[in-house]
């Protein structure tokens, strides 16, 4: 990286998050900004660090369950995607049902979903995730694995191979990217949607439960702080995903599916 | 590699009266070939050039049947192009190489040796060889985007040659490549054609490619597409002087006079006909 | 008129398809309450497959019929149906509210990191994070705003901090998919206005604008779900009363003695968040022209 290129990515916007942080802080420190509307930087890091054993443990509780959502519904995406490629009535079926899911707020299931199986279990979200992790991961592998080249199309012919040895050879190696590529997207909306379905009721474990029990209390500064939890914990999720998937698309062209 | 030895009587391809339609049938048909007489002799290099349009690369896609002919036979060593397809009695390669990504240069060379279920201690045999050969051999652990075009091309035929076929269907290989590039790629065609000994269909745009390759150029025309002219061309021993040769320009003209049409054809009329074929 | 049917056809048929996927769902469900145990199935004590009694799992024609039935015992009281599209349509206007204030401030921030260099660099970053990070989290915390702040003299209403959780969360794709389409144009394409001696808001209007369209179709629907679900996750932790969100919380409530009424809500906001996305379907069909890359593929 040469030293414009650090400044570009590194330097510019950390000075600019720092003079964000700063600016926070005078606005509320010299506008007098009552704490139940904004409180300042400076008092939401207190909270982060008078509450750091529980930030953890709450945050450990909602990342579990995003977790453990997550590898269900990539689990369930990655099989519903190739039997699809056999079945092309099932992709059909559930390609409507994707773009329909994308556009409804699923985590509103949270409330009938506790009634269904039992309000003092994590199950109601953990599936929670899984159906919203699901359908980008299916869409993606499902892109991935009907689009092939039409140059290894032919040469696999030439080749007189079967349709299997084409899957495996050129079908199954090719969608990897797009599979890693929708696994980023669901790792992010797996966070998101573990931490919200909190909002809705039931157990009261995650960093979700403890922002709506701080801010019903009006220590609206402690709430901030397991925001800031919430935020660090979908970052990591993030970074995890982008990792895994530079690992496993690596020694590649850059390929953007 | 084939399962029935092709006898050596057996011409590489030998096509009769072959027609393509596209569209058969429907109001958009479109002849592609009409009438198509062609045989190709073991170890004989045939070019075949024409404008656009002019079905030369359906001619060679018949061949690797990649296509169904509408109409006449294609014979591949004395069967149908099916069945040579299946006993893999030829190795092609297409404009783009069409190399896997995600594979190293090796195990795209040994692709096909792997669907055909040999051993893996054969198979690296093989592939060093072919890497040598196609001068590649400090490259086999390199995946294909760390390559020049020129050299992802090389792995191509490499992979083209992986199974000792007796026929070479190559479809504008050198297309995408620079000029330079191009003629230090012909030169190797040559020297490994002369080391394995196998018959070419080369499909290009270049009338100088196809006349410092070929022993046969053989010269199309489009709407519908069909054979117009057969150029022999005897340059003998071919080397980097023979394009500086009297006989290479006097069968450049040959070729360039048999697209034209007639030789004495007025100039005009001649730049519609080429359009599409490259008159360096 | 062929061009807007071909690119209706394959919608109507997908919308077949997903009618078909939405009956398959019905059957299994009471498939399910045909053969599964009223007490679920659970392994070390978790309930792995739910409880099929009608009280866990109401049958569809029971949720249906809800909808036909007054919404309290009480006398007056509106039907479900009445109720629940009241409440839609409640969400929906501060839904639109926040997505319309959210794709402006999109937009404008997108051709400000277009236009200077220092500013897509300190922004970016941020933009591009805060799409992969819970930030409706802080939707509790917008709560103290409701009647303790005020605008230019007006009070604030609970409504208007729905409306900028809404927009919040539908800013940011917004915001990253304009950017795209106004760096889409090819160098070639660029070159050519250079060469025109083209102003910035020439090109700006003439290249990139046109060009940015491909890019901000889908970012219109992505933040025209993120509203949706904005506003209604916003109006559960805020407890503004109205909406479909508070709707959910208040029929769960009730669900112990009357089962099918929590769907009916749940119903109505899964209908609204394809109402929005069918909106920005018909935009896509209005502005066809500037999306050929789509209609190409």
């Amino acid at each position: 990286m040469s030293a414009l290129v650090v400044v570009r990515r590194v330097v510019t916007p950390v000075v600019f998050g720092v003079l964000f942080l700063l600016a926070w802080q005078l606005f509320v420190d010299v506008r007098k900004i009552p704490r139940y509307l904004l409180p300042s930087p400076s008092a939401i890091g207190e909270q982060v660090s008078e509450n750091a054993a529980d930030i953890v443990g709450s945050a450990w509780a909602s990342g579990r369950n995003a977790l453990i959502g997550l590898l269900l519904g990539v689990v369930a995406a990655l099989l519903a995607a190739v039997i699809g490629m056999w079945i092309p009535l099932l992709q059909r079926l559930l390609a409507p049902l994707a773009s329909a899911v994308a556009a409804m707020p699923i985590v509103a299931l949270a409330p009938v979903l506790s009634i269904m199986f039992s309000a003092t279990s994590d199950l109601p979200r953990r599936i929670i995730v899984a159906i919203v992790a699901f359908f980008p991961v299916f869409v993606t592998t499902i892109r991935g694995l009907s689009r092939i080249d039409p140059v290894h199309a032919e040469l696999m012919h030439s080749y007189a191979a079967g349709s299997w040895a084409t899957t495996r050879v050129v079908r199954l190696p090719g969608a990897v990217p797009y599979v890693f590529n929708g696994i980023r997207v669901a790792a992010s909306l797996a966070v998101i949607s573990a931490v919200v379905a909190e909002y809705f009721g039931g157990l009261q474990s995650g960093v979700g439960s403890r922002i709506t029990s701080a801010a019903s209390n009006t220590a609206y500064a402690r709430a901030w702080a397991y925001v800031v939890a919430a935020i660090v914990l979908g970052l990591v999720f993030y970074l995890a995903a982008l990792g895994v998937e530079r690992l496993a698309t690596r020694g590649r062209t850059a390929e953007n599916p | 590699m084939s399962s029935l030895a092709p006898s050596p009587e057996d011409p590489a391809v030998s096509m009769t009266r072959v027609e393509k339609v596209f569209d058969s049938g429907r109001s958009g048909a479109v002849t592609a070939l009409t009438g198509v007489d062609l045989a190709v002799a073991p170890g004989e290099f045939v070019s075949l050039i024409g404008p656009s349009g002019c079905g030369k690369s359906t001619l060679l896609r018949l061949v690797a049947d990649l296509e169904t002919a509408t109409a006449g036979t294609v014979a591949v060593f004395g069967k149908s192009a099916h069945q040579a397809r299946l006993d893999q009695d030829y190795g092609i390669a297409f404009q783009s190489a069409g190399l896997l990504p995600w594979r190293t240069v090796r195990a795209n060379v040994e692709l096909p040796l792997e669907l055909r279920k040999v051993p893996r201690g054969r198979r690296r045999e093989r592939s060093d060889e072919l890497l040598a050969m196609v001068g590649l051999a400090d490259f086999s652990a390199a995946r294909p985007h760390q390559l020049s075009g020129g050299m992802q091309q090389r792995v191509a035929i490499a992979r083209a040659l992986a199974e000792q076929p007796r026929l070479l269907l190559m479809d504008e290989p050198f297309g995408a490549l620079d000029e330079m590039t191009r003629e230090r790629m012909q030169s190797e065609l040559l020297a490994i054609c002369e080391r394995t000994g196998c018959a070419v269909i080369f499909v290009t745009h270049s009338i100088p490619e196809a006349v410092y390759l070929s022993d046969r150029v053989v010269v199309m025309s489009p709407r519908p597409g069909r054979i117009t002219e057969i150029v022999p061309v005897s340059l003998g021993e071919r080397d980097e002087d023979t394009r500086e040769d009297a006989a290479f320009f006097s069968a450049v003209t040959a070729v360039r006079e048999a697209l034209r049409g007639h030789p004495d054809h007025s100039a005009h009329h001649a730049s519609s006909t080429v359009r599409g074929v490259d008159l360096r | 008129m062929r061009l807007v049917l071909r690119r209706v056809a394959p919608a109507l048929r997908s919308g077949g398809y997903g009618v078909l996927a939405a009956g398959l769902l019905i059957l299994v469900w009471e498939g399910y309450k045909l053969i599964g145990s009223p007490d679920g199935v659970s392994v070390g004590g978790v309930r792995l497959l739910p409880r099929a009694d009608d009280a866990s799992m109401p049958h569809v024609g029971q949720i249906l019929e809800r909808f036909g039935r007054p919404e309290v015992a009480a006398a007056g009281s509106p039907t479900v149906l009445v109720a629940v599209l009241r409440a839609m349509w409640f969400s929906f206007r501060v839904a639109l509210a926040g997505w319309f204030g959210g794709v402006v401030v999109g937009m404008l921030l997108a051709l400000l990191m277009q236009r200077f260099r220092t500013a897509r660099d300190a922004l970016l970053p941020y933009v591009v994070v805060s799409q992969t990070v819970p930030l409706v989290a802080i939707a509790p915390v917008v709560v103290g705003w409701g009647g303790n702040l005020a605008v230019f003299g007006q009070p604030w209403q609970p409504w208007q901090s729905v409306a900028v959780i809404s927009g919040y969360l539908a800013f940011f794709p917004v915001a990253v998919g304009m950017l795209r389409g106004l760096d889409s144009p090819t160098a070639a394409q660029l070159g050519l206005m250079h060469s025109c001696a083209a102003s910035y808001w020439q090109t700006l209007i003439r290249l990139r604008l046109p060009a940015s369209v491909g890019h901000l179709i889908p970012a219109l629907r992505l933040a025209a779900a993120a509203s949706v679900v904005g506003a209604i996750v916003a109006e559960i932790s805020t407890g503004t009363r109205g909406g479909i969100g508070r709707l959910i919380i208040e029929y769960a409530q009730s669900a112990t003695g009357d089962p099918p009424k929590p769907w009916t809500a749940l119903l109505g906001a899964a209908a609204l968040g394809l109402v929005a996305a069918g909106m920005v379907g018909l935009a896509d069909l209005a502005l066809g022209r500037f999306t050929p890359a789509k209609g190409a593929r």
